[in-house]
């Protein structure tokens, strides 16, 4: 099963390197964050507070209705849009997959494959 | 009740976020005058209640179902979107429409609210929660929001009897509409779209305030415990032991009680009515049916209530999370949890409660095990035959040998139906979306148990209680004609329908080890797992309706069956769907024959399999 995973995973990272528009999904507009410490949603820290730079939808998931298409969309709908700030609350099952995500006031549990679509910068003053 | 509801008046629609308190309000505003049904072709609930206000005018209220947006993502939000643009066959559209958002949570429900007022229907905001907004300090400019907004802007409780005052106040003063108003034409939003509404929300956020939480809050020092990689499920584990615990020991009594009152009913009948056809089928058929579903109320209620405590509480959601990966891994999604929970009482309600998963194929999925998990149905027969044949004796220090063969069961379900529910195919299942919630913690409110509670046992009764009555009517029959010929020696059910297809059964069931007495009252027991052991009671012909069949069972079958025999029985019962009524539920929410078939004729082949790997294993070990 980790093979299956592992390939999602990478088509998803291939996707992102490609370029916005190769990720054949609508690309939320882009704020200005400086891309130098942007990094995928799953691999920020825990209880680290990060600010939303992209959220893009990625064919990682083609062939699975309901999946691909409204995937950026519904994250959007959930608030995960550029500029917001959010952060890891916790990480599921031996510190893996899902992770909860506090955003804004709402949590939400997301799957890795969900959180590779959000590409975030992580803020530095640490939390109170 | 039915002429409350069919009365004319406006027709008021509660739209809001999943989580924002929708339900509560709804309750508070319409107590217990609501109606629970389908919409027409899904399986998403319908909840209509009515109010009369302080004036006298009545007013309907639709609950639609909770929607994160009107872009609709799934069946609940095609639902809400296609009675609120009048698309729906079936459903007037809403002369006016209630936006509940939740205070404590603005940035996300505003969003909507930006969507509805678009549509250009009538609308009230209910910014619901305050309470809890206050207490944890963030204050709403409510004439802000209205001013933003351009619509009136009322405060609730939505667990306060006094909380939807205002509300009130506002419906009572609604004008009947001289004709249906008619939403706005619609289009699906573009990310543009969804950009420009992100600025909105945090303009009118910095405008009315209550945009974030700042610092640690009570909530994230729960999280932080409860959704903990070690702790978490530990106190997870804990939670569904205790529940299991109360489940069983709590409805032990009122079981009992039921079981008696039933029995007490009978014996009345029987007293009163001469020997008839017509006696035998209301002690044997109608009795026998309903006491059968009845049995089951006090352990459905039970579960019920810690269920819809824990839901209430926020902790289901976060129970979820924590089985999502090891549910993932055989392709399930951690939603599947709570069905899969309930079905260790009944399948029936586990499956009426697979509607909370969205994926229609994680839906089905869990929908076809459902039935694996260990129903207390087949405890009475477990019990039966692991009280005959599984000495009495304590193995590996301390540990009951009866007890262990009892685990051993549960876990061979649940372990068939992870197995079952990877073949079904996990391919992908990894890429079906979670994206849950996991809402604010509050304390439940008993008013919100109660009319919950209420529903379910309705649905159950309803719905259920039909199914099994009319089946176990016909299984009366079955086994009652044609009566046995004079000079008849064996017991009458061997001459009857069900006899016939009992001997013929046993052609069939041979190779697993039955003999035609198990056949016979597999066919009764078609009805209802438990109702087998009764029917066992028939054919070895012990004087029906003696009160402890089962005690005077122990001794026949210990003598009569082989060890064999009686394990093949066994993993005959963690398989076989020998239960009419839940393949019924699984037609009737499935919509579609296939499934059910499709479900039938797996758990036969499994459990056939499974029973004559069992004989034949058991037979050689006991030949050597």
């Amino acid at each position: 099963m980790d093979i299956v995973r592992d390939s999602g995973a990478g088509s998803i990272v291939a996707a992102e390197a490609a370029g916005p528009v190769g990720a054949g999904g609508p690309r939320l507009d882009e704020v200005a964050t400086g891309a130098a410490g942007e990094l995928p949603l799953a691999d920020l820290q825990t209880g680290a507070p990060a600010r939303v730079v992209s959220v893009s939808a990625t064919d990682g998931t083609s062939g699975h209705p309901g999946a691909s298409g409204g995937l950026s969309r519904r994250l959007a709908e959930l608030g995960f849009l550029p500029g917001e700030t959010l952060r890891i609350v916790a990480r599921g099952f031996l510190g893996r997959e899902p992770i909860a995500v506090r955003i804004g006031t709402g949590t939400f549990a997301l799957r890795l494959f969900e959180a590779a679509c959000i590409r975030v910068c992580p803020e530095h003053q640490p939390l109170p | 009740m039915e002429a409350a509801l069919s009365a004319p008046g406006p027709l008021v629609a509660l739209v809001g976020n999943p989580n924002c308190g929708k339900t509560a309000l709804f309750n508070i505003l319409t107590g217990s005058r609501q109606k629970v049904a389908n919409y027409a072709g899904v399986t998403v609930e319908r909840k209509e209640g009515s109010l009369t206000t302080p004036s006298g005018r009545k007013v309907r209220i639709l609950d639609l179902p909770g929607a994160y947006s009107l872009d609709p993502l799934t069946p609940d939000e095609q639902v809400t979107v296609d009675v609120l643009l009048g698309r729906r066959a079936g459903e007037v559209p809403p002369d006016f429409v209630i936006c509940v958002t939740d205070a404590t949570n603005l940035r996300q429900n505003l969003r909507l609210v930006l969507s509805l007022k678009r549509l250009g229907l009538p609308m009230v905001i209910a910014l619901n929660m305050t309470d809890i907004a206050r207490r944890k300090g963030i204050v709403i400019d409510a004439d802000k929001l209205a001013a933003e907004f351009g619509v009136p802007v009322v405060e609730t409780v939505g667990v306060k009897t006094s909380g939807a005052a205002a509300l009130v106040g506002m419906l009572n003063q609604l004008k009947a509409p001289a004709q249906p108003h008619r939403a706005a034409q619609w289009r699906t939003p573009t990310a543009a779209d969804i950009a420009h509404d992100q600025n909105e929300v945090r303009r009118i956020l910095g405008v009315v305030g209550g945009g974030r939480l700042d610092g640690v809050t009570l909530d994230d020092r729960i999280d932080a415990v409860v959704l903990h990689p070690v702790a978490g499920p530990l106190i997870l584990g804990i939670i569904l032991f205790l529940v299991f615990q109360a489940v069983f020991a709590w409805a032990q009594a009122p079981m009992d009680a039921i079981k008696a009152g039933v029995g007490l009913v009978g014996e009345w009948v029987n007293h009163a009515l001469p020997a008839s056809l017509l006696k035998d089928l209301l002690v044997n058929g109608v009795l026998a049916g309903v006491g059968s579903v009845l049995v089951f109320l006090p352990q459905i209620l039970i579960l019920f209530f810690f269920i819809l405590s824990l839901e209430e509480s926020g902790y289901l959601p976060r129970a979820a999370f924590l089985l999502d990966r090891m549910m993932g891994s055989v392709g399930l999604s951690g939603r599947a949890f709570i069905p899969l929970l309930s079905s260790f009482a009944c399948a029936i309600p586990g499956i009426m409660a697979t509607r909370t998963i969205q994926n229609p194929r994680d839906r089905l999925r869990t929908i076809m095990i459902a039935p694996l998990m260990t129903c207390s149905a087949r405890l009475p027969v477990y019990a039966l035959i692991i009280g005959a044949f599984i000495p009495r004796r304590q193995v590996w220090g301390g540990l009951q040998l009866q007890g262990l063969v009892l685990f051993a069961l549960y876990l061979a379900g649940i372990v068939s139906a992870m197995a079952v529910a990877y073949l079904l195919g996990r391919r992908g299942a990894r890429f079906h979306s979670l994206m849950l919630e996991l809402p604010a913690y509050h304390w439940p409110n008993l008013r919100n148990l109660a009319i919950g509670l209420w529903q379910r046992v309705e649905i159950f009764l309803s719905r259920v209680g039909t199914i099994i009555l009319s089946l176990m009517v016909i299984l009366w029959a079955l086994s009652s004609f044609p009566a046995p010929p004079a000079g008849a020696t064996g017991p009458a059910i061997q001459y009857s329908i069900a006899g016939h297809l009992g001997a013929w059964l046993s052609v069939i069931f041979a190779p697993i080890g039955f003999n035609w007495q198990i056949s016979i009252a597999l066919v009764p027991g078609l009805a209802a797992r438990e109702v087998a052991v009764g029917a066992l009671g028939t054919v070895y012909a012990l004087s029906a309706g003696g009160s402890d069949v089962s005690g005077a069972l122990t001794p026949l079958i210990a003598q009569s069956w082989s060890l064999p025999t009686a394990l093949s029985l066994l993993a005959w019962y963690v398989f076989a769907p020998q239960c009419l009524s839940t393949l019924a539920t699984v037609k009737r929410e499935t919509n579609s024959w296939r499934y059910p078939i499709i479900m039938a004729g797996y758990l036969f082949g499994l459990a056939y399999a499974g029973s004559w790997i069992t004989y034949h294993m058991a037979s050689a070990l006991t030949a050597s």
